[in-house]
């Protein structure tokens, strides 16, 4: 089996910074957080993506974490956009004043992502533990203002998922340009609320339907973007389109991943601090690891869609099986899709609450300047 | 975004350009234009990066077409009409008439 020839990178996702004004209980974001307190410094980053643009990445995605809770960011961005990186603001949009939007308008910022919790103040303030719901508003408004494209992101799970009408309306009163319905992915903070996040059967049904019926109704004005929940699937999601294949992730203290949740997988680290993003990306065992499809057991060894979906996500294997190299038991070929099966009919059997008890992200993480 | 003035499909009279938010660059690295937007890479052939860089919203299809056949020999008006309906329908072109 001849594996395919290694492309460049197209995006890469920096993770400035794990502090957040927000406590979601679905956060991406790694577990331990305290250990990620060693933040890249300006220069650090200035030489990440200048060696990132000539590695042929074209498009950033400033994430966290808040990264708006780096004062450098307008400095970050305004190296980006010398290099003719196309940047992308991924914030909660608490601490987006208009001075500090003016600042990143002024540095050559080119769009912003705005998250959204729900389409009401007190499901959405209880969600994020913090009032929050009010000024996202007036930041989703500011951004259009500015001339801004504007995209709302929103994670959908038990608890709102009922309300994705009425979500869809408020991204259209607020002339959103694209609207982002993902359904939530179980890892970090995720996987460990999933008894309370995962939805059932009878609600993602009931969903999709309204997805449906909106796009055709908000075609050419907005684009919606509907990500499935991939526990009701048949086959896995091509996990940031193949590992190592498009996409990179810097976390906050400059460790290099292939996707932003791989941060437990039992593989070699890869750090700017210590190698080129070049050598790291064409060379390092870590990327090397599940590139292409040499490393594939059966099913997808043989299986006609090994190209497609790559296998699934490598952490999901891991995170459900302890073995990251199997396949993602979300598939339904997997050997141990039983596991996603009994998640599934637990939810299903659950009638759903308004109370369920949700961990929320421990947000206490200060930086330690160098 | 204008009420009027948006259309699916190219015909000669339009006058089509880049979406606001969607820039037209050069790679060094990859030696080919790309089309970036904030959610996607479209890495270009030749003719159409030719083609986009004509897109200015003052020249008309027709005048795209034209100015093509100055720098090729063989300039196929349905097929530059296809790729400017192909990104009219992913938002990364508008047409606009008239």
């Amino acid at each position: 089996m001849a594996s395919a020839v290694v492309d460049r990178p197209f995006g890469l996702l920096a993770e400035l910074t794990y502090r957040c004004p927000l406590h979601c209980p679905y956060c991406s974001n790694p577990l331990e957080l305290a250990a990620y307190r060693d933040e890249l410094s300006t220069a650090e980053w200035q030489r990440v993506l200048t060696e990132a643009r000539e590695l042929g990445v074209l498009q950033l995605h400033l994430s966290g974490g808040e990264p708006l809770l780096r004062r450098d960011l307008a400095e970050i961005v305004r190296t980006a956009s010398e290099l003719g990186l196309y940047t992308n603001l991924i914030t909660s949009a608490l601490g987006l004043t208009p001075r500090r939007a003016g600042q990143l308008r002024t540095a050559g910022l080119d769009h912003v992502q705005i998250s959204l919790q729900a389409d009401e103040a007190a499901l959405s303030d209880r969600l994020a533990g913090t009032p929050s719901f009010e000024r996202k508003l007036s930041a989703a408004r500011l951004v259009k203002q500015l001339g801004w494209p504007l995209t709302l992101n929103v994670v959908l799970h038990r608890e709102n998922l009922d309300r994705v009408d009425r979500i869809l309306d408020l991204a259209e009163e607020l002339a959103a340009d694209r609207i982002e319905l993902a359904n939530t992915q179980y890892y970090g903070w995720a996987l460990r609320n999933r008894a309370g996040l995962l939805p059932g059967r009878a609600q993602v049904e009931r969903a999709e339907v309204v997805v449906r019926a909106a796009r055709e109704r908000l075609a050419g004005r907005m684009e919606i973007i509907y990500v499935l929940p991939d526990y009701y699937s048949r086959y896995p999601k091509p996990c940031m389109g193949g590992w190592g294949r498009r996409q990179l992730t810097v976390v906050p203290d400059g460790n290099v991943l292939p996707c932003p949740t791989a941060h437990d997988l039992p593989l070699p680290r890869a750090s700017v601090r210590e190698h080129s993003l070049a050598w790291i990306w064409w060379e390092s065992p870590l990327f090397r690891r599940f590139r292409g499809t040499d490393w594939m057991p059966e099913p997808c060894r043989s299986c006609n869609r090994r190209e497609l979906d790559f296998g699934g996500c490598r952490c999901q294997a891991f995170q459900l099986t302890g073995d990251a190299a199997r396949t993602d038991p979300v598939c339904h070929l997997s050997p141990d899709h039983g596991i996603v099966a009994a998640a599934v009919r637990a939810a299903d059997e659950v009638p759903r609450s308004s109370d369920a008890v949700l961990t929320p992200r421990r947000t206490r993480v200060t930086r330690q300047s160098r | 975004m204008p009420s009027t003035g948006l259309t699916q499909t190219a015909s000669g009279a339009d006058r089509p350009r880049l979406a606001p938010h969607v820039r037209l660059t050069f790679d060094p690295a990859r030696e080919r234009h790309v089309l970036l937007t904030p959610e996607s890479v479209t890495v270009l052939n030749g003719t159409a990066a030719a083609v986009l860089g004509l897109c200015d919203g003052e020249r008309t299809v027709t005048d795209v077409v034209a100015a093509l056949h100055g720098r090729y020999d063989r300039v196929d008006g349905d097929e530059v009409r296809l790729l400017l309906d192909r990104l009219a329908a992913r938002r990364c072109v508008e047409l606009r008439r008239g």
